[in-house]
C-alpha cells in the first residue's frame, strides 16, 4: 500500500510539471506516448472486430427488458464507486441520493435489475469515479493513454483506476481482493466485461458511422474521450458549455 | 420625474431586448424543427439509399455554414493559409463535409428529434436544445445545435453537440492531429481529405 502511494505521488508530481508547462494559446492534446497509443488502439480495434462487436451484436438480439435489466444492475453496482467519490467531492446530497438508490434497488429492485428508487423520487445521477474526483481537486489530466482492452484513459484516470483497485471500490474488494464466501473473482471480471458489451451494444451504429467517416479515427476517439471527461469533471448540466465561445468569436473577426 | 423617465426608458429597452431575444430563439427553434422534420421524412421514406443521400446533401447545403465550420476546424493553422490554399481547402472541405454528413445520417431510419428549448447566447449564436427519441436499441440522446444568427433571416448551423460532445471541436482536433503528425504540413490534411472524398 505504501509503495502504491509513493508511485501515485510520483505520478502526480510529473503530472503537475507536464500540465504547468503545456498551457499554450490553444488547447493542445497531451499525447506523450502517441506511437505506443496508436499501436494499442490498433490492437483494441482488432479485438473489437473479432470479439466485442460480434458479442455486442448478439447481445442486441436479446429482448429489450433483459438488456434494460442488465444495464440497470450494472449501473446499480457502479454506485459503489460513485458514492465514495460523491463524498470526496463534497457532494453529500448526491451521496445520500445514491446510497438510498443503491439500498432500494438492491433489495426491492432485485440486485438492481429494476429501478423502483426512481419512481420513489430518487433520480439517477451521473456516475463519478476517482479520476473525476482528482479532476475536481484541480489535478490536470496529464498525458493521454490507450490501455490494452480497456481503451482510452489519461494518467490521472489510470491512477484513479488504481485507487479503485486498492480499496476504493467495494465491489472489487468483496470479489477479487478479499476472499468472501459470497462472491468469486470471476463475478467482478464478468461484470466489467458485461459493462463493456452493454456500452458497445448501445453504440453500435454511432461507432461504426464515426469510423467510416473519420480521416483519423484514433484522433476522433481521443477527442471524444477527453471532451467527455472534461464535461463530467465540470459536472456540466448545460451540455454546450463544453464549447469555448471565444474560439468561434475569433472566426468572425 | 427625471428618475421616473429613466426607469421607463430602461423598462422599454429591457422589453425590446427581450422581444428581440425571443424572436431569434423562435426563428432558431422553427429552423431546427423544419430541418429535422425534412430529414426525418427523407430517412423514413422508401427511396433508394442514393436518393436519400442526395436529398440529405441538399439539406446540408442550405442549412449548414460549411465554410465557417471548415475554417473553424483549421484552428491555429487558419492564419497561415494563403488565399489560394484557403479557397482550395473550402472546396475540398465542402465535399468532405457533405459526404460525411449524408453517409452518417442515412444509417438512421428511425430518427425522431424533438426540440426542447432554446438559449440565445448573444446576437450571433443561439443554442437549440433537442433530443433524439429513444428506440429499443439505443437510449435517448441529447443534441444541442449551435445556430449562427448573425443574419436572422438566414440562420445557419455551426455545430452539433451530442451528449456534450462537440462535433466541430472533434473535427478540429482530428485535423490538427493529421497536420501535427506530418510536421505541420497542411497539404497532408488536403491529401487525406481528397482520399476520403475519392473513396
Amino acid at each position: 500500500m505504501k509503495k502504491l502511494l509513493k508511485i501515485i505521488i510520483h505520478i502526480f508530481i510529473i503530472q503537475f510539471l507536464v500540465v504547468s508547462s503545456s498551457f499554450a494559446e490553444e488547447r493542445e492534446v497531451k499525447d506523450c506516448f502517441e506511437k505506443i497509443n496508436r499501436a494499442t488502439f490498433a490492437f483494441n480495434m482488432a479485438l473489437d472486430k473479432v470479439l466485442f462487436r460480434p458479442v455486442a451484436t448478439g447481445y442486441r438480439k436479446l429482448p429489450s427488458p433483459v438488456r434494460t435489466g442488465t444495464s440497470n444492475a450494472l449501473n446499480n453496482l457502479s454506485n459503489l464507486i460513485t458514492i465514495p467519490n460523491n463524498i470526496l467531492q463534497g457532494d453529500l446530497k448526491a451521496a445520500g441520493n445514491n446510497s438510498i438508490r443503491f439500498i432500494i434497488n438492491t433489495t426491492i429492485g432485485i440486485v438492481g435489475i429494476f429501478d423502483p428508487a426512481n419512481a420513489l423520487g430518487f433520480e439517477k445521477l451521473e456516475k463519478e469515479d476517482f479520476g473525476q474526483t482528482f479532476g475536481t481537486m484541480g489535478i490536470g489530466e496529464g498525458c493521454y493513454l490507450v490501455l490494452p482492452v480497456l481503451g482510452p484513459s489519461t494518467v490521472r484516470d489510470a491512477v484513479g483506476s488504481l485507487v479503485s483497485m486498492s480499496g476504493g471500490d467495494a465491489w472489487y474488494n468483496v470479489t477479487v481482493k478479499n476472499d468472501t464466501q459470497y462472491f468469486k473473482e470471476s463475478d467482478y471480471y464478468f461484470s466489467k466485461l458485461s459493462e463493456g458489451v452493454d456500452f458497445r451494444a448501445k453504440n453500435l451504429e454511432s461507432f461504426d458511422s464515426l469510423e467510416k467517416t473519420s480521416v483519423d479515427f484514433y484522433a476522433t476517439v481521443r477527442s471524444l474521450y477527453l471532451q467527455d471527461r472534461e464535461r463530467k469533471i465540470k459536472n456540466l448540466k448545460v451540455k454546450t458549455d463544453t464549447l469555448d465561445d471565444s474560439d468561434w468569436e475569433s472566426l468572425d473577426k | 420625474m427625471r428618475k421616473l423617465r429613466v426607469n421607463i426608458i430602461f423598462i422599454i429597452i429591457f422589453f425590446l431586448l427581450n422581444l428581440y431575444s425571443n424572436s431569434i430563439a423562435n426563428i432558431s427553434s422553427n429552423f431546427i424543427d423544419d430541418i429535422t422534420n425534412r430529414a426525418s421524412n427523407i430517412l423514413s421514406s422508401e427511396d433508394a439509399r442514393e436518393v436519400k443521400i442526395q436529398e440529405l446533401i441538399k439539406i446540408g447545403e442550405s442549412s449548414v455554414d460549411i465554410d465557417g465550420i471548415g475554417l473553424y476546424t483549421l484552428g491555429k493553422h487558419r492564419k497561415s493559409l494563403s488565399d489560394d490554399q484557403k479557397a482550395e481547402f473550402k472546396k475540398i472541405f465542402r465535399e468532405y463535409f457533405l459526404k460525411s454528413f449524408s453517409t452518417r445520417l442515412v444509417e438512421y431510419n428511425e430518427a425522431k428529434i424533438v426540440v426542447v428549448s432554446e438559449d440565445v447566447k448573444n446576437e450571433k449564436y443561439t443554442i437549440v436544445k433537442s433530443k433524439l427519441v429513444a428506440t429499443s436499441n439505443r437510449p435517448e440522446v441529447a443534441i444541442d445545435w449551435r445556430i449562427y444568427t448573425k443574419d436572422p433571416s438566414k440562420p445557419l448551423i455551426r455545430d452539433l453537440v451530442i451528449e456534450g460532445l462537440s462535433l466541430a471541436r472533434t473535427q478540429k482536433e482530428e485535423f490538427n492531429s493529421i497536420i501535427k503528425n506530418n510536421g505541420g504540413d497542411i497539404n497532408a490534411l488536403f491529401t487525406s481529405l481528397k482520399e476520403f472524398n475519392n473513396k
